[in-house]
This record gives structure tokens, sequence and C-alpha cells, in this order.
């Protein structure tokens, strides 16, 4: 009987060891991973300054900075990855959503219609990512070191308030500086008849999508707003119940 | 006999919502905004609801009775829900298949698709959801009378939505009639007759397990109709032929839509078969170690 307890107690203390174990590896791989996101999109705001410094224009920033953009914002996938092994904190579905627009705007928009790659629009997104990403992934890091500044804590909570409007403004304009051209090429489309009877037209894809912003925008928003709230000035918010 | 005193508080806000003297075996209703079917009357308040058959006398209460009240939201009737999200299907892909005009190009208005296939698939399409129409009249018997309102506009945008998709393509002026012909129509309507079949007696064998009026639960067993020997192997063989139908239905008009409806559908619906089957093993100990939720064998 003795020696069955202790057997018990022997095997708690294997998996808790195992689950403190799994817990270090993973804060110093997120550690590890915020510390580098955090430098690539310091690079990446190092290098369009640079850019700008020299040439005095924004023509020709995008393909210089295109490579390092697609790789990091790429690599941002891995945060749905840290979601699902529940490493992170946050629903799967949400970051899933945030990044696959990131990915879209990146690839399927700004990387494949050339055309559209000196627009304005294109810089203005791209900066503000630039200062939402360094800001996220530097709060990110100081808090996984334990060691917030406040003003890292501010700058999250604050920021988004001008950068989202402004990043969805150049997003919007983005695409819609890509609709003559894609309606041009006929890209990504497939036509009627084919022997899967179905049809796909990219350029009301297209419209669709910046359709779907007016929904979607106003909730992250003010989810944002209600987040800050709660964490700047303590308040409690009730959430209505389902 | 001893009478109880009943106090009713808001589950969230512990408020005392009503309080009744000397109760005899009957709980009235106590408000009329808030009608029976939205009221959640539960002894706990992160707990589950009360029953209507519940009777006060035999409730683990003192003598005044604390229950907590839930307003669950505005309450749709399950047959109107089904009706509803049923009825459209069947009118919208009739809109198509008839090529009302603003479809497609204005010459094709009222025109007839010149393919047979397309005749034989609106036939089926039809049959299918006159028969859910029928079914929910005359065959379902529902355990609980009402769903949240919100449900009625998620399932028909759904519903309407992906029968607008399909209809649209089947019957359009370009369609495409299946690779193989008619040996691949020949068989892709053998599995669908086949499944509609099963499906129905599915229904019909579900039916007869609960007697009118009673919400007693019982294992259903394969009966002497061939079709729910599948009980064997399968908890919810209504899902199994469902799937068997629409996997007919897409072979028999290869077109994308449909079978992206039937992914769909089929994800959905081993859902709902885990989560059946999960609550068989729960309440019944005899539970036949055979059966999967939705796949023979496999899920």
């Amino acid at each position: 009987m003795a020696s069955g307890e202790e057997d018990g107690t022997v095997e708690e203390k294997e998996t808790n060891n195992k689950k403190r174990t799994k817990g270090a590896i993973a804060t110093a791989w997120l550690t590890f991973y915020n510390i580098a996101m955090t430098a690539g999109w310091l690079v990446l705001a190092v290098a369009m300054v640079r850019y700008y410094l020299q040439k005095g224009t924004h023509k020709g920033l995008y393909r210089n900075i295109a490579r390092t953009l697609k790789f990091f914002q790429t690599f941002a996938l891995l945060e749905v990855g840290h979601c699902a092994i529940g490493i992170v904190r946050t629903s799967v579905i949400v970051t899933g959503v945030q990044v696959c627009s990131r990915i879209f705007m990146v690839w399927f928009v700004t990387n494949s219609i050339r055309q559209i790659q000196n627009e304005e629009s294109v810089i203005l997104f791209v900066v503000v990512w630039t200062i939402t990403e360094i800001t996220r992934y530097s709060f990110y890091t100081f808090n996984l070191l334990n060691h917030l500044p406040y003003f890292i804590k501010w700058a999250r909570y604050n920021m988004f308030i001008v950068m989202y409007p402004l990043g969805v403004i150049g997003e919007l304009l983005t695409i819609h500086a890509s609709l003559p051209y894609v309606r041009r090429s006929g890209m990504y489309s497939l036509r009627l008849p084919n022997k899967y009877n179905v049809s796909f037209d990219y350029y009301y894809f297209l419209i669709i999508v910046m359709l779907s912003y007016i929904p979607l925008f106003p909730q992250l928003y003010f989810h944002m707003l209600r987040q800050r709230r709660r964490v700047l000035h303590g308040e409690i918010v009730v959430e209505k119940d389902e | 006999e001893k009478h109880k005193s009943v106090e009713i508080l808001d589950a969230k806000t512990k408020d005392k919502l009503c309080f009744l003297d000397k109760v005899g075996k009957i709980l009235p209703s106590f408000s009329l905004y808030w009608y029976p079917a939205r009221q959640s009357i539960r002894l706990d308040p992160k707990g589950k609801s009360l029953k209507d058959e519940d009777v006060l006398q035999h409730l683990p209460v003192g003598t005044t009775a604390t229950f907590y009240f839930r307003d669950l939201g505005a309450q749709i009737s399950w047959v109107t829900v089904f009706l509803t999200e049923y009825a459209g299907p069947l009118l919208i892909y009739l809109m198509f298949y008839f090529r009302v005009p603003f479809i497609y190009a204005p010459k094709y208005d009222f025109t007839t698709s010149k393919h047979w296939v397309v005749h034989l698939a609106c036939m089926c399409h039809s049959f299918h959801y006159v028969k859910r129409l029928l079914e929910t009249l005359f065959v379902h018997r529902f355990s609980h009378g009402t769903m949240p309102l919100r449900n009625i506009f998620k399932n028909c945008t759904y519903y309407w939505g992906f029968a607008a998709w399909m209809a649209y393509y089947i019957n359009h002026p370009l369609y495409t009639p299946p690779t193989y012909g008619e040996q691949q129509i020949r068989l892709a309507l053998t599995v669908f007759l086949f499944c509609q079949i099963g499906n129905f007696s599915i229904h019909i064998a579900l039916r007869n397990l609960r007697p009118p009026g009673s919400k007693t639960r019982k294992i259903p067993y394969p009966t002497k109709n061939p079709f729910t020997w599948i009980f064997l192997l399968v908890s919810c063989p209504n899902y199994t032929y469902e799937l068997g139908s629409w996997l007919g239905f897409t072979l028999m008009t290869q077109c994308l839509p449909v079978a992206a409806f039937t992914l769909v559908g089929f994800i959905q619906m081993t859902v709902w078969a885990k989560g059946k089957h999960r609550s068989y093993l729960k309440e019944f100990r005899d539970y036949p170690t055979l059966r999967s939720p939705i796949l023979p064998f496999i899920l």
C-alpha cells in the first residue's frame, strides 16, 4: 500500500518536471522569436530611412526592401502555430485572420501587381506596419523578460489609435489602385467553361475584400480600445455574455 | 402538505426577481416578456437548466427554494427554422434552373439546359429538400422546442448561400457535363438514391424509438429494414447516408461548389456525430463498442 502511494507521487513529480521544462523551452523560444522579429522590423525601418535619405524619393523603395519584408512578414505564420500548441494564449482564429490578411497584402497584391509598387499608399501601410510591429514585438520581448518599461506599454496601447486607421487607408488605396491592372490581365482568375464547373474572378474578389473591411475593421478597433481601457486604466469592462 | 416558498434570483446580478410564498407543486411563469421558452431556471447560477417535467417537491432544496434565472435570448421553434432553411434552397435552385432574368445573360432568360444531367440534377436536388421538409413536418420528433433566434440567420445564410452558388454553375449555359458521361451519372444516381432511402429509413427508425409525447432516450438498433443494419457499425447513420447523398450529387454534377458544400457539411456532421456518440457512451453502460460516430471503423 505504502509503496503504491509513493509511486503515485513520483509520477506526479515527473509530469510536473516535464511541464516545467516544456514551459522553460517555450519561454526561451518565444523570447528568441520576439527578439528576432523586433530586430527584423528594425532592419526594415533602417533600410527604408536610408533609402529615402539617399534617393530622396519613395520610387523604387518597395523593390529595395521587398525581400526583407516578405521574409519577416511570412515568418509571422509561426505565431498561428504558437497559439495552436498553446504556448501563447490568444485565439488561433484571430491570429490566423490577422496574419493571413498581411500575407495576402504582401504576396497577392503588392508582390504580384508590379505596377502599383511605387504608389504612395504602399509606403504608407509598410511604414505603419513597421512601427506597429517594432512596438508589438518589443512589448512581447520585454514581457517575457519580466521587465516592461512603461513607455513600451504606453506605445503598444496608444499608437494603434492612429496607426490602425492609417494602415487600413494604405491597404485599401493600394488594393483600389491595383484593380484596373487585375481586370486587364485577368490574373488569378478561372473562366467558364471548364470541367470543374466553377469560376473565380480576382477582380470582384478584391472588391469583396475591400468591402469586408467595413464590418471587420470596427470590431478589431473597438476590441483594441477595450483592451487599452482595461490595461492602462484598470477599468473592469463587463463583456456581454452570449 | 408541506408548502415551500420560492425565490428567484438573476443568475448574473443575484437581484431578487420574484418571491413566491406558499407554492404547491406548480411553478408559474412569472413574466410575459420572458416567455417560457427563453427562461432558464436552474439550481446553480452556472449549472444546467431545470426541465419542464421537474417537480418542486423532488428537487434538492430546503423549505425556501432558491432558483436562478437566466434569459436565453429571443427563441424560435426548431420546426420554423428547419422549414425556412430548407424551403430556401428548394426555391432558389429552381429559380436558377428556370433561368429567371438577371442571373445569366438576357438571351438565356427562361431557356432550359441542353444537357439531360442538368434536369436530373434539378430533380434530385428538389427531391432532397422536399423530403427534408416533409420529414420536418411529419417524421422528426424534436426534444428541444426552440433554439436562439440568431440561429435562423446563420443557418439560412449557409443553406441559401450554398444553394445559390451550386445552382448558378449547374444551370449555367456554359455548364460542362461529367467527364465519364452516362456511366458516371448512372453510378452517381444509384449512390444518391440508395443514400436517400437509407437516410429516410434511419429517420423512421429513430422516430419509432420514441413514442409520441415522451422524451425517453434509448439506444437505436438495426430493424428488419436492411438500410438500418448500418446501426451495427455507426452511431449516427443518418449523417453517414447524408454524406453519401451529397457525394453522389457531387459525382453527378462534377461541380466544385457542390464538392465544397459536401466537405463543409461533412465536417459539421462529424462534429455533431462525435458529440452524439459521446453522449450515448456516457448515458448507456452497455453501448455497443463496435460503433463509430459517423464512418465505420474510421471516424
